[in-house]
């Protein structure tokens, strides 16, 4: 229970009553993210600095409230969820430091900066943030970071934890602490840094990071392979990656998919081929020229009907544009879309689709497949209406059944959107009972009271279940 | 009441997000609720009775309908018709001030009341009563933000008799055929430039026709949730329009423009004027369109630096971006830079920014900073609104002397030589 007295020092705590929202129009706007389920804090406080969320986080832990941190609410995982009510802590409007060292190649940022301004930024030092979440111009970088969000380049250059040298970060407790720094080696002591970035708010707060850029390549080419057979595009992949060019994005659309945005937008996709992988090579723009002849030859090999490379940036635009219209394309018929992101070993591709077409069937559901296909982190996306009761239990089913799919092939439950609320019916899955306890004493040593993000990563009952609708 | 909202469109959100750095109220003032994905779920929570009007109301009347964020959406939320939707139980709530009320029901539509609002403006700004006024600070009794907009508003003028009279034929073989939308405020303030684009249009080669029948296109009506009024007026100008076989109708205000090809939307429940209103909506051009579509002849020589603030109505519900954008740059001598974050809304959105000026001023004051950084010699506009809030931005920066304001059709009648008189 937020009671007055707790406002009125809460008043004291933060620099400006402005960013105290207490009114209900306010509180309803913070129950929801990109994902499921709403629930309504009971205060959501806006800081700007480090002294405030230490002072709030001080607050919260002695009176036991739960504390919810938020970027700008772009999570398909249930992140920033107050389930258990509380404090939402909104940190989009501390975007105030944006700081390039181009001698050090890092980048000093506060919380609330949008992830795409880092980079935009870096560019004009000739300087690179890979991470390329497709939220990446809303999203910001302190969401990113308790993700530890992914993106189509993540193939070639990895993910957010990949380019995290430093953080501050507020502990459960309250305490202000800094860990790694602004070097590339640094093996003083354990890595917090690491065990922060992707902890879901859960062991703390970040307040600020320091982080790593790399120099941008010069040119970029994209190229557009058809498939017949979407077993050939899995062996396509394969080929690729295997033929000594590591390309940076690699991306699938499944026949549905290509169909969707047919139907919705003709621009010339042919609609009786399995599946289309586009592919981006960056680099230096000979060698890219040469490497993406490579990789036309790589494909028609194992039996690719076609490949386009693009003439001009703007003819690689077009080509990308299919993928952009997926989304829009596959709401049309119905409004909700449940965007999974289970994992799996890039030579099980093949046999995932075939197991998600088993489900597809299984369940008579709409799904479709795009997604980041060279890392193995396929997109199945369940198109329904969150208003069709009877559906959504055969989707909570279908989903529970991707899941188990991906382990069994030697995946993971979330690549790259977070467990959150939805999947932590699943870690022991794939954790196991031993695991899984190993994490909540990581969770019980940071945060005795269980303040931080609480209701997230693990199940809070035994036996949990997924559940997509509530009454 | 609150069944009368669009709540089955709301479901079409799937909260993504991607509205979020589209909009300007987002970012001026940071929560959100004052962000389109936000006010998406607060009239989803209304028509759930989960939150009631009233508490909604400071969300939804500060949104400037600009709807940028349905340009942004990745599933084509139907932002607008949810938006009209809260207006419309609203109004029916709280009805407007009868004032307001008088204004949009009774005086835009009605031409001759309009001519005496002209003809006392004129009269004003004629006998120095204006400069009187300025000096002897007897306007400082009005409240900040009429005389904001008094002091930029433009001199009233006559529209050109010659050029509404009677099918205007142009110099070589039509071809087009046009009827001409004037607007109602637009006749008032801005005769010179519905007068330069009928002969814009004449010089593209059009036949243009305005016809007389003609009446406001109810969009201020219809952002204030007096729908009936807005169906109203929208009956009548595709009555009016009906009469003449035209190929297009072209205006030269975003505002309009986005009003007009929404008809179709408006009357779509309406049997007997559903397919009328879908035949009228797709003739309706912006004038840009058709003078790129057509292509002028420039004959002068300009210069400087000259940037575009796009109408947001014309951008996103038009969905007209490129068209004056190629105008401009194929005028000669001048060079085009597009203004950082153009699309973005200035902050004018209709009588926002009256009703609202200090959240407006909030959000022109961001837009001037995108023109600082640029410095530009001209402005280009395509809407009134938009037109008078930019010459107020530039005054509010004192830039008078640095920075003109002009209507695209100002600038492309100079470039062609083409007077006023």
């Amino acid at each position: 229970m937020i009671t007055e007295q707790i406002v009125e020092r809460l008043k004291s705590i933060m620099g400006s009553e402005k960013r105290i929202l207490l009114e209900k129009a306010d509180l309803v706007s913070y129950s929801y993210d990109g994902s499921f389920g709403a629930y309504i804090p009971e205060i959501i406080l806006q800081p700007v600095s480090t002294e405030e969320v230490a002072g709030i986080v001080k607050l919260a832990n002695d009176m036991k409230i739960p504390v919810y941190p938020r970027g700008r609410g772009t999570s398909l995982s249930g992140g920033p969820l107050p389930v258990h009510g509380g404090m939402v802590l909104d940190f989009s409007r501390w975007t105030q430091k944006l700081i390039i060292d181009p001698e050090d190649t890092v980048a000093i940022v506060s919380p609330g900066v949008i992830t795409a301004d880092i980079d935009s930024e870096a560019k004009r030092h000739g300087l690179m943030y890979p991470p390329d979440p497709s939220s990446s111009h809303v999203s910001t970088i302190g969401g990113n970071l308790a993700e530890n969000a992914g993106g189509p380049r993540g193939l070639k250059y990895g993910v957010t934890k990949d380019y995290v040298l430093g953080l501050e970060i507020v502990t459960p407790e309250g305490e202000i602490i800094r860990t790694g720094g602004r070097t590339v080696k640094n093996v003083t002591g354990y890595d917090l840094t690491k065990l922060i970035v992707g902890s879901e708010g859960t062991l703390g707060i970040i307040t600020e990071a320091t982080l790593q850029l790399i120099p941008r390549p010069q040119a970029t080419q994209t190229m557009m392979v058809i498939f017949g057979d979407i077993i050939d595009a899995g062996k396509a992949i394969s080929a690729v990656l295997t033929s000594g060019i590591l390309p940076s994005k690699m991306e699938i659309m499944d026949q549905a998919s290509i169909r969707a945005v047919e139907e919705f937008q003709p621009i010339g996709l042919p609609i009786d081929v399995d599946a289309i992988i586009l592919i981006e090579l960056d680099g230096h723009p000979i060698a890219i020229r040469d490497e993406s002849e490579q990789v036309k030859q790589v494909c028609l090999k194992v039996g690719a009907r076609e490949a386009i490379i693009a003439r001009d940036e703007e003819s690689a635009e077009s080509l990308w544009k299919a993928r952009k219209l997926v989304s829009p394309a596959i709401v049309r018929k119905k409004p909700t879309k449940i965007s999974e992101d289970a994992t799996i070993p890039r030579s099980k591709i093949p046999e995932m689709f075939r197991r998600l077409q088993e489900i597809k069937a299984k369940y008579e559901i709409d799904l479709v497949v795009f997604g980041h296909a060279g890392d193995g982190n396929l997109h199945p996306n369940i198109i329904t209406d969150k208003q069709d009761k009877e559906e959504m239990k055969r989707v909570e089913k279908a989903v529970e059944e991707i899941f188990s799919a991906a382990i069994e092939l030697g995946g993971t439950l979330s690549g790259e959107h977070g467990i959150g609320t939805m999947k932590a019916p699943f870690m022991e899955m794939e954790l196991g009972e031993a695991g899984l306890d190993m994490m909540k004493r990581m969770k019980k040593a940071w945060d005795p009271n269980n303040i931080m993000n609480p209701g997230k990563i693990f199940p809070e009952t035994k036996g949990q279940k997924l559940v997509l609708v509530h009454d | 009441m609150t069944s009368q909202l669009a709540y089955k469109e709301t479901f079409d959100c799937v909260q993504c997000g991607y509205c979020l750095p589209a909009c300007p109220t987002y970012a001026t003032m940071g929560k959100e609720r004052h962000s389109p994905r936000g006010r998406i779920n607060l009239v989803q929570m209304a028509a759930e009775g989960k939150i009631t009007i009233d508490e909604i109301t400071e969300s939804m009347e500060l949104c400037l309908g600009c709807r940028a964020c349905e340009t942004a959406c990745p599933t084509n939320v139907q932002y607008g018709k949810i938006l009209e939707s809260f207006k419309e139980v609203k109004a029916v709530e709280t009805p407007a001030p009868f004032l307001e009320n008088m204004a949009l029901q009774k005086a835009l539509p009605n031409k001759k009341l309009l001519a005496a609002m002209r003809a006392s403006l004129r009269a004003y700004q004629k006998t120095g009563m204006e400069s009187f006024a300025r000096k002897s600070k007897m306007l400082s009794i009005l409240p900040e933000q009429l005389r904001a907009f008094e002091e930029i508003a433009p001199a009233a003028e006559m529209p050109n008799k010659q050029l509404r009279t009677g099918i205007l034929m142009p110099e070589s073989v039509p071809k087009a055929s046009v009827a001409f939308f004037t607007g109602c405020i637009m006749d008032v303030f801005f005769a010179k430039i519905n007068d330069l684009s009928i002969k814009l249009l004449k010089h593209a080669g059009c036949e243009v026709t305005v016809i007389k029948e003609q009446t406001c296109c109810g969009a201020l009506q219809n952002h204030s949730g007096d729908t009936g009024t807005s169906r109203k007026l929208a009956k009548d100008n595709i009555a009016a329009f009906e009469k003449g076989n035209f190929d297009y109708v072209v205006n030269a205000i975003g505002g309009c423009g986005a009003m007009l090809v929404e008809y179709d939307r408006l009357l779509a429940d309406d049997p007997e004027w559903a397919e009328r209103a879908k035949v009228f909506s797709q003739k309706n051009k912006d004038v840009s369109v058709i003078l790129n579509k057509l292509g002028i002849n420039f004959s002068r020589e300009l210069k400087g630096v000259v940037t575009y603030q796009p109408s947001c109505h014309l951008l996103n519900v038009q969905k007209v971006a490129e068209d004056p954008v190629k105008l401009l740059e194929s005028i000669s001598g001048i060079t085009y830079i597009p203004l950082p974050k153009g699309d973005m809304c200035c902050g004018s959105a209709g009588i926002y920014n009256i009703a609202h000026y200090e959240e407006s001023m909030e959000i022109l004051d961001v837009k001037m900073e995108h023109v600082q950084k640029i410095l530009p010699g001209t402005i280009v506009t395509s809407n009134p609104g938009c037109h008078l809030q930019m010459c107020l931005g530039v005054k509010r920066e004192g830039l008078e002397d640095k920075i003109r304001v002009v209507h695209i059709i100002e600038l492309l009648a100079e470039a062609c030589g083409i007077d006023h008189k």
